[in-house]
């Protein structure tokens, strides 16, 4: 009884020092986005901002476009979510009505492009956002990342699909409905966890997405707030304002934060599934 | 009884048009571009290389050393993660509280944007203001502040820190999952049968992580093969080269010298890199099974 108790403390210490490590930098970058220019540089350093202001934050939205780089990837991947969900739903219903032998090979393909390192897309995908004169147009976000993000989707997707029992479409084939009214009245509803689970994660990728939006948005007011807050220090050419770009790493953690918090659950179930299938 | 047949290919189609359009016809141009000439240097005018560009790479210095940064990059983070994420995952599954609490904060590491990874560690890494030099200097770890992001080994040393800082999480949840899908009935025959804990570990936990184990490995090796925005945004590769990945050195080759054959060419030596891999870990796992 004494042991399994030596066991539990070691167990809680030891997870209670990897969530200090891993939100620790976080903190200490919140904390000095609030303090003054002064007090940010100061050695030895300040841990509470002594006069905590907002004008870090202020000269990102004021001065700086950050309300335009924040509804960029707002928008950019928001499309590219719903874009990514519609065509792979519909892929996915397709899929796993498939022979098995088919199926499996389709299947095993999607994989193989999903794992494909995104450098081998990047030119020649610029070649074309050039050619079709969408630089620095949104479009040349959604459709790229709607399309990296869909083997992974179709993949999440297929697999819960499946589980559903094929006799309420039988069912509802009998009651006269068609295939896509079957499909969006029986099936989609069913579906609704796991739409929501790949959702968010496709969400989170696509707000994460660095290479292609550096190469793809070459103009400030184009800018995703990733390649925004990332490039930041780039703009200043000696001292380096380091209240300014904490400021801009917590205004683009903060919804992904948000969007922990709340789901949790789904997200752990979205990155489980669909590795282990 | 089959009354329900395959539906019209139709419902494929949009998805089959995305996946032409942004990866296939992509990676077949880029397969394309591989043995032709084409970029600043013949004035934007396509010629057919041949195995020219290939030949190049067997010569190149700078993609020999990008390779190798690559492959210790990949080797040491990846054994790091598995082993911090198997120990947490292993710490995890005996908490009685305050699991949930931990996942959610765990978790927060791995949503964020690796880019913006990057500007947050170059701060606390930065030799004169960096939290980190003042920290080990206070405690007297440190007799003068290291350059961590200006010399070689320390910046390579700190880009594999900043992505185990990011990755356990991941692999931590996947090891997790397996854990809690072992019957606890098992662990309970064990310890009628006068088994410790290493027993329990050998004979129970260990063979049922197994798969879990594969596919966390599997996923980190291809992923940190293809590292790019951490790189990129914490030392640019830097200093003279010292962290620069196969990603980055085909990027600047692509975006920098303008050079889009050579950058293609770099970026399907990386595919055929992950292809021996993918195809070597497949055998050992059949080899396992």
């Amino acid at each position: 009884m004494k042991r399994r108790g030596i066991g539990a403390t070691i167990a809680s210490t030891v997870v209670a020092v990897f969530c200090v490590v891993a939100i620790a930098p976080l903190v200490w970058h919140g904390l000095s986005s609030l303090k003054t220019a002064s007090e940010v540089s100061r050695i030895p350093p300040t841990i509470v901002p002594e006069s905590p202001t907002l004008s870090n934050y202020e000269e990102l939205f004021v001065r700086r476009p950050f309300g335009l780089y924040f509804l960029n990837s707002f928008v950019i991947a928001s499309l590219a979510t719903l874009l990514c969900l519609a065509v792979g739903s519909l892929a996915a219903y397709w899929l796993i009505r498939l022979p098995s032998r088919l199926r499996t090979i389709l299947a095993s393909g999607l994989l193989v492009l999903g794992f494909f390192p995104p450098i081998v897309f990047l030119f020649p995908l610029y070649e074309l956002v050039q050619k079709a004169g969408a630089m620095n147009h949104p479009w040349a976000l959604i459709l790229p990342y709607a399309g990296l993000n869909l083997p992974l989707t179709i993949w999440l997707l297929a697999g819960y699909l499946q589980k559903i029992p094929r006799e309420l479409e039988e069912a509802a084939s009998i009651d006269g409905m068609t295939e896509f009214q079957t499909f969006r009245l029986i099936l989609l509803p069913l579906a609704a966890p796991a739409l929501a689970t790949t959702g968010i994660l496709v969400f989170i990728f696509c707000w994460n997405e660095f290479m292609f939006a550096l190469t793809f948005m070459n103009l400030d007011s184009a800018r995703t707030i990733t390649v925004g807050s990332a490039t930041l220090s780039g703009a200043f050419a000696y001292q380096l304002p380091w209240g300014l770009l904490a400021a801009g790493v917590v205004i683009t953690a903060l919804p992904l934060i948000v969007v922990v918090m709340l789901f949790q659950r789904r997200i752990v179930e979205g990155l489980t599934a669909g590795s282990l299938k | 009884m089959k009354t329900i047949r395959t539906p019209s290919v139709l419902w494929a189609l949009p998805a089959a048009i995305l996946i032409a359009g942004v990866l296939v016809y992509p990676a077949l141009r880029a397969l394309l571009l591989s043995f032709s000439h084409y970029g600043l240097s013949t004035a934007f005018e396509t010629r057919f290389a041949g195995i020219d560009n290939f030949r190049r790479l067997l010569g190149d210095s700078r993609f020999h050393s990008s390779f190798a940064v690559t492959a210790l990059f990949v080797a040491v983070s990846v054994v790091l993660e598995f082993f911090l994420g198997l120990g947490l995952a292993l710490a995890a599954s005996r908490l009685i509280r305050g699991q949930k609490i931990a996942r959610t904060l765990l978790l927060i590491p791995w949503t964020l944007p690796t880019a913006v990874t990057g500007v947050l560690w170059a701060w606390i890494l930065n030799d004169q203001f960096g939290i980190l030099n003042y920290v080990l200097a206070k405690a007297g770890v440190l007799d003068q502040p290291i350059a961590w992001l200006a010399q070689p080994a320390p910046a390579l040393a700190s880009v594999i820190a900043v992505d185990v800082w990011k990755t356990v999480p991941f692999v931590f949840l996947i090891l997790l999952a397996g854990l809690q899908s072992i019957p606890s009935e098992l662990y309970e025959a064990i310890a009628v049968d006068g088994g410790g804990a290493w027993a329990a570990f050998r004979y129970v936990t260990w063979p049922h992580l197994v798969p879990f184990a594969f596919i966390a490995l599997i996923f980190r090796i291809i992923q940190a093969f293809a590292i790019f925005d951490l790189v990129y945004v914490l030392t640019g590769g830097g200093p003279g080269g010292a962290t620069e990945t196969i990603s980055v050195y085909a990027y600047q080759t692509t975006m920098r010298y303008l050079d889009f054959s050579y950058g293609a060419t770099i970026a399907v030596a990386l595919v055929a890199v992950l292809a021996v891999i993918a195809v070597t870990l497949r055998l050992v796992l059949r080899e396992a099974e």
